[in-house]
């Protein structure tokens, strides 16, 4: 009797101690950010709207893993591959169909329409392959559509050196260049937009989520597929309907990321979409609110990281964000929002 | 009721087997449900009632046989479908969607529907059946006690209006005095002109409640014939009536 109750008080302890860990790393972030702050307030503040602003990208992404992930349980892997498409597309009619190469009222109209073509293009791509490679997979073990995201993966990739060549490509931004100016603070236009363009995106899908027809069937069918079917929801459809979220998320973030930093790659997909898929984790895969606050929170500390007085700098950047990943892993693997009760999708 | 001329049994299965993988649930089962009846479909755990409830709402596909609703084939048709021209169904184990609210819940189950007056009736006619939900309309369903989510699974099933209810167990690990509140509800819905087809596992009670019943048997059925002479009969009593 008494062994089994130092025993559970013995897992009590051990328990505390992961937490204890866990909350001593958070302290010492906090002091690390606080001895920047000191050293150098016009800076930190400066890195860190940038780093949000980056964020808001990754957080576009974010979503189209959380978004399939809450639904089919699938983490997808060809999802940055998908964006690094919808770059390459729209630097394509920004460029190639329109030979837009300054920032002017054409321009910003030309950024307009390839905004909504580029969410199409990828919307439309993510629905081909879960109706062409995916849903052929619905009720094989999980690992079989898994194999197949990374297939399609290496197939956008090779689209991508089809498309844009193996080498990176500098693109002309057709959004205002310069930089708005508060005291000492400067953030460049196109970084703004991206957060002006994130805000509305973000309160669009909550909105079709929380609110639509559409949305409860995502929602009913994230639960319980079967369920679902009993109430006369075409999964099937809703699922597809799923992908194209994700994908036009993506397909935004496309062009917006274009805008920032003027470059093609292809393999651009691949370190975006891991660092995306790591906010994905980090809120709580399967939750949308999670992944937009894992995205601005990966951008933060990768904007901290980076530009911060005693940052690590650059060119640990990925290594920080995997850190995290890993610590993640170990301290709270269900991520910040993630628990078993929490509402998916 | 009746929306068409049609005029045999309103569910006909005939012959179906039903497969998971390699392994055959059921085996060639056939069972008809005319409108305004109660048939019961009773056995032991196993015996294939829900895989052939499964079937009927399109949720697996039979490997050979016909499943038939007013004279519509309906076997091999996606189960959304099948939903649509009247079949609900509550399913072993509830299967309700626990992180959204009561209300929530009763409005998927209206999910086809847009008939905007109606549901709201319908609402209200299903919080007559079970008031202990209406106590609950905002609390998320995962949080009801067992039968409390057995009421609202059976109130979710009711709003879409079907022609034909089927039940699987509803009584499943409830308390004696809610296993009573059920069937109760059961003959009131009943009275209102409902078809039911009902699995159970309470057999008396099922057999007490239905016009006819089908006993099934390791994916077979085994007899079949009224209720009253069912529950009457030796090899019932023995097997499934404790004697
Ligand atoms: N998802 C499944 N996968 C494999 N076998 C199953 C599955 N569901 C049921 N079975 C098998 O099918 C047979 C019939 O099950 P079921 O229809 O659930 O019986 P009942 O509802 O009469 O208890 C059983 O042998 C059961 O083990
Ligand atoms: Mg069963």
């Amino acid at each position: 009797m008494s062994s089994m109750s130092q025993a559970v008080r013995g897992g009590g302890r051990e328990w505390n101690a992961t937490n204890v860990v866990g909350v001593a790393l958070l302290g010492l972030i906090g002091l690390w950010i606080l001895w920047n702050f000191i050293d150098s307030p016009t800076q930190v503040i400066q890195v860190a709207i940038l780093g949000l602003c980056n964020g808001a990208l990754y957080a576009l992404i974010a979503l189209g893993y959380t978004l399939v992930y809450g639904i089919i349980e699938l983490i997808n892997f060809a999802h940055g591959d998908l964006f690094m498409l919808g770059s390459v597309f729209s630097a394509m009619i920004i460029s190639d169909w329109f030979g837009q190469e300054t920032s002017n009222p054409t321009g910003w109209a030309v950024f307009a329409l390839t905004f909504v073509a580029a969410m199409a293009f990828c919307a439309a791509i993510n629905v081909s392959v879960d109706q062409l490679a995916y849903r052929r997979l619905r009720n094989a073990p999980k690992l079989a559509p898994l194999i197949t995201a990374v297939g399609v993966s290496f197939i956008f990739q090779n689209v991508g050196i089809i498309w844009n060549g193996s080498a990176p490509k500098s693109q002309n931004a057709v959004l205002p260049g310069g930089s708005l100016e508060i005291g000492d603070v400067r953030v460049p236009w196109t970084y703004l937009f991206t957060v002006i363009i994130t805000i509305p995106l973000l309160l669009l899908l909550t909105w079709i989520v929380q609110k639509t027809r559409q949305g409860k069937a995502m929602r009913a069918t994230a639960q319980d597929p079967d369920a679902a079917r009993l109430m006369g929801i075409n999964t099937n459809r809703t699922i597809a309907f799923t992908f194209a979220l994700g994908g036009a998320m993506a397909g935004a973030a496309a062009i917006m990321y274009l805008q920032n930093n003027g470059t093609t790659r292809y393999d651009a997909g691949f370190q975006l979409g891991l660092i995306a898929f790591t906010a994905a984790v980090l809120g709580g895969v399967g939750n949308l609110t999670g992944a937009v606050l894992g995205g601005l929170l990966i951008g933060l500390i990768q904007g901290l990281n980076d530009g911060a007085p005693h940052g690590l700098g650059q060119e640990w950047s990925q290594s920080v964000v995997f850190s995290i990943l890993i610590a993640l892993m170990v301290f709270r693997p269900s991520g910040i929002l993630g628990s078993p009760t929490s509402e998916k999708v | 009721m009746a929306t068409n001329a049609h005029t045999g049994p309103m569910l006909k299965v005939e012959n179906i087997h039903v497969y998971y993988g390699n392994i055959a649930a059921v085996k060639g089962i056939s069972i008809e449900v005319n409108a305004g009846e109660i048939v019961t479909m009773i056995g032991s755990n196993g015996a294939g009632k829900s895989t052939t409830m499964r079937a009927i709402s399109g949720l697996i596909a039979p490997r050979r046989g016909v499943i038939e609703f007013e004279g519509r084939k309906i076997s091999g048709m996606p189960g959304h479908e099948v939903t649509a021209l009247g079949i609900s169904q509550s399913p072993e184990g509830r299967r309700i969607f626990g992180r959204m609210t009561v209300d929530e819940n009763l409005d998927l189950g209206a999910f086809l529907r847009n008939d905007k007056d109606g549901i709201a009736e319908d609402r209200e006619y299903v919080y007559g059946l079970f008031p202990r939900l209406k106590e609950r309309i905002h609390q998320k369903a995962g949080t009801l006690s067992g039968g409390e989510q057995q009421m609202l699974a059976v109130a979710r099933a009711l709003m879409g209006r079907p022609r034909l209810l089927m039940l699987d167990e509803p009584s499943m690990g409830l308390a004696p005095m809610l296993v009573e509140l059920i069937f109760n509800t059961i003959r009131q819905i009943r009275e209102q002109g409902m078809t039911i087809l009902l699995v159970e596992q309470n057999a008396l009670a099922a057999l007490d409640i239905a016009d006819r019943a089908y006993v099934l048997e390791s994916g077979v059925v085994k007899q079949q014939g009224s209720a009253k002479d069912l529950a009457a009969s030796d090899d019932v009593r023995k097997a499934y009536l404790g004697g």
